[in-house]
């Protein structure tokens, strides 16, 4: 009864945020007439696609407490729709006006000389796309963590976190807006800040969780440094590009770097050697190139190769910014550690949308990246060898948000390996479809471990009902287990029932029956992502290998089929471990369904994920025309039958194989794994994922460490020890003993103590003259009266 | 009208009075003998006064006001020396009452 008037105000919410905002839109063209005329106006209400969301965050901030839970989550879920009604708005609104970019500026932010720097909003296919993207899928997350994060109130006895969680929330689609509506790179950069920021709150939110109370504060900590080192990049490639260009705003910088490309001005750039000037044979090959077209003296090459060796510096830094943010090879390792954060959070901002954010700035950047093959080539490297590696590490994950996690980074290498080879729209229309069914994954994963955890409640409720109930400190036992240290997921959940881990698949099975509509999903989800036709997951994959197999790239085409097939392997082998066979703890025994208010965005997003193909069906290419209009001379390739049916067969090869190993016994935590028998070592390898940690630990963290302790060290013993206790202060000491003893008692004193010895001896001597005897004095005036007038006699 | 007797003379008795009076302060201790040396000098200075007056004072009228000024000066040395008599034989007086003395030599506290 009290659900479903959850539900009901939860669905009031979310009317609220969609009604009130046609209103205001109807509004507004009134305001604006006469300023761009027909659908210009809708784009005047884009500042309130940030606002609402931050408008929400305030009231949740201030009277969060007050509000309970069921209207915290409704002003949330109002403020996410509100945030969905502008972007839909915007939508329309492109198409009142021909699909034609629209630059509404709406404040001033830095004016310094030559570089301004306003915070103006760029709505365009791409743009809206994302906003669409983003505030739709986060809308239906919200409403699902309303569900999620209840349970988890009690647990921390801190009713303040609901709220919080909320306002985390509604910040990060603040940011993720910023970034994805700027109209120049700082201001996508602050949202890429922004986002940054938000997602080391949310990694961080059961700060008090994890391996020795701080596993997953270092999960957020570790998050928030590898985010550094691509954000460094960023910044770098945004200084040359301000240094080259003069400008950081998106058409400006694309205007010139087309202008550039129409006039053969730019050498490209086809080998590192090149690009380093190693190779002084190529040199004349930039020359060749401009002699031909502008028939330029030598000076011209020089130039040429010059301006391609900064524009490719400038392609290769914005790589390795999105390999921080989108969790690439080599910066992927805090993904999966960003597990420790809430579900909902792994899958907003760990599978949805934050992560994309790479993809999206290489898209956006397309001008650039046409200007320098050479970061293009590596982009598709870097995508396809990242896709690869993660999807052999996801098959031997127990834990079911880690197989999530590698498969989410290995489906960023697809889009990232797709945007390197100039599929913009394949990478970009892979991205929607990842975010439906990877969300769609993870908020189902949440509703298992949600599950799991009610078993494992309801397993000690039994069990102490007898007891006399003195288990007061187990009862409200939520969820927060999630733990994010890379190594504590093998072993621990052997040791006892306090230590019973629900997200390790090995303690699930036999969930088939228990719930009924996670299920579903998830084997919705688990298709779509194995990329069997007709799910949304297919119609993707399969435009990224026809680019690649189009573009001639074969070693990359290689590396994506072989990861399309351990993706297929490790999705099966998860739906089997934790659905089927029979339940291998008391926990899974009595697992029981999540409420509506968590199934019904999972049913949304399963319906997505299965009709998500029909955004850019072969033959029809609606999302390659509609982002066409902003990504200019992409060709649209054409359906490849023989490859689809290659890659399908692929994948069903994986699934049959997967069924085969794992379908007669899957393992409980105390077994080896199917495959740890055929593959031995190979499976460990696996699962200790490639020991990247370990090496990180040994050639970054370890040295770092010996680094910072050497430091201690000479700046303890050397620095402070020496130089300063021991330099300085004698220094000092002995300066100010001179100062003291020297200078103002030798010398200042001195003076002074010598004035008053002579003013001393002078007063002794007449002193003598007052010896008391008046006849004395009498006969010292009669002198003076005789010598004054002697004085007078003689001189006159 | 009888030769005037020449101011020379009243010079010379002047300067030996005032020489007299020198010698007695200076060589005198007690107090009043020194005080009345001091008198002596004093009216050696005015017996100065008038003889010079007498010799070079022009006839007094209502347009000269420095006429008989030289006797004017005598009175006023007069009254100040009478002044100076009262304070100083007051001290004496004091000064007796404390020590029981009046030999200058014995009045020495006061130096340095």
């Amino acid at each position: 009864m009290k659900q479903r008037k959850r539900i009901l105000l939860i669905g009031l919410g979310a009317l609220v945020g969609l009604l009130a905002l046609p209103t205001v839109a109807w509004a507004a063209p009134l305001m604006q007439e006469g300023h761009g005329g027909g659908g210009g106006s809708v784009f005047a209400l884009i500042p309130l696609i940030i606002f609402i969301p931050v408008i929400g965050l305030l009231i949740n901030l201030a009277f969060g407490k007050h509000l309970g839970e069921t209207w915290v989550g409704v002003v949330a879920i109002a403020a996410s729709t509100g945030a969905f009604v502008i972007a839909l708005l915007q939508f329309f609104g492109l198409q009142g006006v021909d699909y034609h970019a629209q630059i509404i500026p709406f404040a001033d932010w830095i004016t310094i000389g030559k570089l301004s720097i306003p915070w103006a909003f760029q709505i365009d296919t791409l743009s809206v796309t994302m906003m669409l993207v983003v505030t739709g899928v986060g809308t239906l997350i919200h409403i699902y963590a309303v569900g999620y994060m209840h349970g988890d109130v009690r647990h921390n006895g801190d009713p303040a976190r609901f709220p919080r969680f909320f306002v985390y929330l509604n910040l990060f689609l603040a940011a993720m807006l910023i970034l994805v509506t700027g109209n120049n790179y700082l201001m996508m950069f602050v949202g890429w800040e922004g986002v940054g920021v938000c997602s080391f709150l949310l990694i961080g939110f059961w700060f008090e969780k994890g391996a020795k109370q701080v596993g997953n504060a270092r999960a957020a900590r570790k998050a928030f440094v590898a985010n550094r080192v691509g954000d460094w990049a960023m910044l770098m490639a945004m200084f040359l590009i301000f240094w080259q260009f003069g400008t950081l705003n998106f058409h400006e910088v694309f205007e010139q770097a087309e202008e550039l490309h129409a006039k053969h001005e730019v050498a490209e750039i086809h080998t590192y050697s090149e690009l380093f000037g190693l190779d002084s044979a190529e040199e004349g090959h930039g020359e060749a190139t401009h002699t031909e077209t502008a028939g330029a003296g030598e000076h011209g090459g020089e130039e040429a190769k010059m301006l391609g060796i900064v524009i490719t510096s400038i392609a290769l830094l914005l790589l390795i910014g999105a390999t921080g943010k989108s969790a690439q090879i080599p910066l992927f390792v805090w993904l999966p550690d960003a597990m420790a954060g809430p579900t909902p959070v792994s899958a907003l901002i760990h599978a949805a949308t934050m992560v994309t954010a790479g993809i999206y700035m290489i898209t956006r950047s397309n001008a650039l990246f046409h200007l320098a093959p050479l970061a293009g080539e590596t982009v598709a490297i870097v995508g396809a060898a990242t896709a690869l590696f993660a999807a052999t590490i996801a098959v031997a994950q127990f834990d079911i948000k880690k197989v999530l996690a590698y498969s989410t980074i290995s489906q960023l290498g697809f889009m990232i390996a797709a945007v390197g080879l100039g599929g913009y729209v394949a990478g970009m229309f892979h991205l929607i479809t990842h975010a439906f069914f990877k969300a769609l994954l993870f908020l189902s994963s949440g509703s298992v471990i949600h599950a799991m955890e009610h078993g494992e409640h309801a397993t000690h409720e039994t069990a102490h009902a007898h007891g006399g109930g003195g288990h007061a400190a187990h009862d409200d036992h939520g969820h927060g287990d999630e733990h994010g240290e890379a190594h504590d997921d093998h072993g621990h959940a052997a040791a006892d029932a306090h230590a019973f881990d629900p997200q390790d698949m090995r303690n699930m099975g036999g969930l088939w029956a228990k719930l009924p509509i996670t299920k579903w999903v998830y084997l919705i989800g688990a298709i779509a992502l194995a990329g069997l036709p007709p799910f949304a997951g297919f119609f993707s994959k399969d435009e990224i290998l026809l680019d690649a197999f189009n573009d001639n790239n074969y070693l990359v085409l290689t590396m994506l089929v072989i990861a399309a097939f351990f993706t297929a392997f490790y999705m099966t082998r998860q739906v089997l471990m934790v659905f089927f066979g029979k339940a291998r703890t008391d926990a899974a025994k009595h697992a029981a369904e999540s409420p509506l208010v968590m199934t019904i965005p999972l049913m949304i997003l399963a319906a997505l994920s299965i009709l998500g193909g029909g955004l850019n069906l072969p033959g029809v290419h609606s999302l390659s025309d509609w982002l066409g209009h902003t990504i200019e001379g992409h060709a649209v390739a054409e359906f490849n039958p023989t490859l689809a049916i290659f890659a399908t067969t692929v994948a069903v090869i994986a699934i049959i194989l997967s069924f085969l190993i794992y379908r007669a016994k899957p393992n409980t935590v105390e077994e080896a794994d199917p495959l740890e028998k055929m593959l031995g070592p190979l499976f460990t390898w696996l699962k200790d994922k490639w020991y990247i940690d370990e090496l990180y630990d040994l050639i970054i963290l370890r040295p770092y460490g010996w680094l910072s302790q050497a430091s201690a060290i000479i700046d303890w013993n050397v620095w402070h020890d020496f130089f300063h206790d021991s330099v300085l202060a004698n220094t000092f000491r002995g300066g100010a003993h001179l100062l003291a003893y020297g200078v103002d008692l030798g010398f200042i004193d001195g003076i002074a103590n010598w004035l008053a010895r002579v003013a001393k001896g002078i007063a002794g001597a007449f002193g003598k003259l007052q010896a008391g005897y008046v006849r004395g004095y009498a006969l010292g005036v009669f002198l003076g009266v005789v010598m004054v007038l002697g004085y007078f006699l003689i001189a006159r | 009208m009888l030769t005037a007797v020449p101011t020379s003379y009243y010079v010379a008795l002047s300067a030996i009075l005032f020489s007299l009076g020198v010698a007695g302060v200076l060589l005198r201790r007690n107090a009043i003998i020194i005080f009345m040396s001091v008198e002596l000098m004093l009216n050696s200075a005015n017996l100065l006064f008038v003889a010079f007056a007498r010799q070079f004072q022009t006839a007094s009228s209502i347009i000269n006001p420095a006429a008989m000024s030289g006797q004017v000066f005598v009175f006023f040395v007069m009254t100040v020396a009478a002044a100076e008599v009262a304070v100083g034989l007051a001290l004496i007086v004091t000064i007796f009452r404390h020590k029981k003395s009046i030999d200058v030599d014995d009045i020495n506290q006061l130096k340095g």
